[in-house]
């Protein structure tokens, strides 16, 4: 599963981030940081709070514009794209806190998810008019087998506000899936989970890249999970790349111990 | 207790005027479900409409009614596009206030902009429609009334379906739960802004034509939008049920206000009772009837 030999290399990156940096006011959120994602990996981003990991997602989906630097997708520059355009690229993402379309059913939350994929236009969807229904039916569809996939088939008719914690998460996986990602970013999916959601949240994005291809970055807290399940992580702390490597790389470098359990541990 | 047969009538009155209200407030609820903007010149819109159809109808510029109709719809769908995209997309994400500021602005500069630029004489909208009134049992209706109510209905359906049933509808909602989530999925968010906008155009063309063929044209037609706060309040601000339902209760105070108070007082209840009720609402129930009730996270 790890492909060691090709650590740093640029062999088949499908993103590539160069020295972005982004700062607010007077905070230097992201400084200078450089990665590359290899196609079909799981690729982690760790570090304290206040790291620059989200901050570093946002740019890569077009919330934030990079102050310099640049973001590559399969060989398109991203920064500059809004992130509707981002997403039609095929980049899906999570987010830190749950943000499923409340009012809505599962279903509909995932049909949202197919949204880029359709292609017929306002006027004929509103009448809902021949290539419209031909569509729809066929969005359905992948729809289901997404649903199927997360085995929350008995919720597709439930509104997301009344589904327990683990399960919101778990229809806004769904819903990121439903666009038919290349690459998924994941905001702190495990957050706040039990052990057992945990477990199967770590199952679905495992099946979730070994099924469909799926690339996945995947922003973290719980170093077990991340340890385990990453091909290659990347340690951010303050803003700045301090680690690059697999798993047993980045646990034995020191500026990641010092990062994580604070300079005086490492001198005593 | 002996007036039953009047509380009746003036009810089916009451119902009748109370849709059309609906119609106006649903532009607002439109706008404000998709983009979070407060508008506060929503009757103003109506009134420009009403004044650019019945310039256009009158003998100065002599257009064909139909055709004086398409044009003001044409032109409320384009001021539209164009508000939405030079005033009021620069502001999203910036303090509520601001975009209730500038719509307020915008309520002021219609006011002189129409009389300046079609002058200031109250003209009437005439609708190939017979004046003679309609009698349905106890109730008693002019025809313009149940065109009206019926035209209200029909757009009121109409949206409530769309919202609901369509995909574009359902992605307009999602806008309207978040605009970041949604363009995270890919919906150009911007695209249903300008949508949203549009469709409160629409609605206010037919608004300005209903109620200027009643009440005849002028800038005193921009005050059937004070009506559309309490409609609002009442119902929930996001709420197209909401609207149907704040509409004809207000349209049902109106009239019995004005039919049983009025007469011991001398007038006027008809013109402040629906804000009585708003202020009652709000204190017993902010977010209205059919309101989502926000419930923040500290």
């Amino acid at each position: 599963m790890l492909d060691v030999s090709n650590g740093g290399g640029e062999s088949d990156a499908i993103l590539s981030v160069r020295s972005v940096a982004k700062s607010f006011g007077g905070v230097q959120a992201v400084k200078e940081v450089s990665l590359d994602v290899e196609r079909g990996s799981i690729f982690s981003i760790i570090g304290p709070n206040g790291a620059g990991k989200t901050s570093l997602v946002n740019m890569i989906s077009g919330f934030y514009k990079a102050d310099q630097g640049s973001i590559t997708f399969d060989g398109t520059e991203l920064i500059g794209k809004r992130p509707s355009q981002i997403a039609e690229q095929g980049i899906a993402r999570t987010f830190q806190n749950i943000a499923l379309f409340h009012g809505l059913t599962v279903l509909d939350n995932l049909m949202l998810g197919r949204h880029v994929r359709m292609k017929s236009g306002i006027l004929s969807s509103i009448l809902y008019w021949g290539a419209a229904q031909k569509e729809e039916v066929e969005h359905r569809k992948r729809a289901e087998e997404i649903i199927d996939f997360l085995r929350i088939t008995d919720l597709r008719r439930m509104t997301t506000g009344e589904l327990a914690y683990g399960l919101q998460k778990r229809v806004e996986l769904g819903r990121a899936l439903a666009l038919d990602p290349t690459l998924l970013l994941l905001d702190e999916p495990m957050a706040g989970m039990n052990q057992e959601e945990k477990e199967d949240m770590v199952r679905y994005v495992l099946d979730v890249n070994a099924e469909f291809g799926t690339t996945i970055v995947l922003i973290e807290h719980d170093m077990g999970v991340v340890m385990d399940i990453s091909d290659h992580i990347v340690v951010l702390d303050q803003g700045e790349k301090i680690a690059d490597g697999t798993p047993d790389v980045v646990k034995a470098d020191p500026a990641v111990i010092r990062a994580y359990l604070g300079a005086s541990h490492l001198q005593d | 207790m002996g007036d039953l047969p009047f509380a009746i009538e003036l009810a089916g009155q009451g119902v009748a005027n109370g849709l059309m209200y609906s119609l106006v407030a649903l532009g607002f609820v439109l706008i404000y479900k998709a983009t979070d903007a407060i508008n506060f010149a929503q009757g103003e819109f109506v009134m420009i409409a009403g004044i650019v159809i019945a310039a256009l109808a009158s003998d100065a510029y002599g257009f064909p009614l139909w055709l004086a109709l398409f044009a003001g719809l044409v032109f409320m769908v384009l001021f539209n596009i164009g508000l939405e995209r030079v005033v009021l997309r620069p502001l999203i994400g910036r303090p509520i206030v601001s975009i209730i500021m500038a719509t307020i602005g915008l309520a002021a500069i219609l006011r002189g902009f129409g009389p300046m630029v079609f002058g200031s004489a109250p003209r009437g909208l005439e609708l190939p429609i017979p004046d003679s009134p309609v009698i349905f049992g106890p109730f008693f209706f002019s025809p313009i009334q149940l065109v009206g109510a019926g035209v209200s209905i029909l757009f009121l359906l109409g949206f409530g379906w769309f919202f609901l049933k369509t995909r574009k509808g359902v992605a307009m909602r999602a806008v309207a739960d978040s605009h970041q989530v949604s363009s995270a999925m890919g919906i150009n968010v911007e695209k249903y802004f300008a949508l949203a906008w549009v469709m409160a155009g629409v609605v206010a063309m037919l608004g300005g034509v209903l109620w200027g063929s009643m009440s005849g044209v002028d800038t005193q037609l921009a005050l059937v939008g004070l009506k559309v706060f309490p409609v609002v309040i009442l119902g929930g601000l996001d709420s197209i049920i909401g609207v149907i339902v704040g509409g004809i209760i207000i349209g049902l105070v109106e009239a019995l206000a004005s039919g049983f108070i009025d007469p011991y007082v001398g007038g006027g209840t008809k013109d402040f009772a629906p804000y009585v009720l708003m202020i009652i609402m709000l204190m017993i129930r902010p977010y209205g009837l059919f309101g989502r009730k926000l419930i923040e996270r500290i």
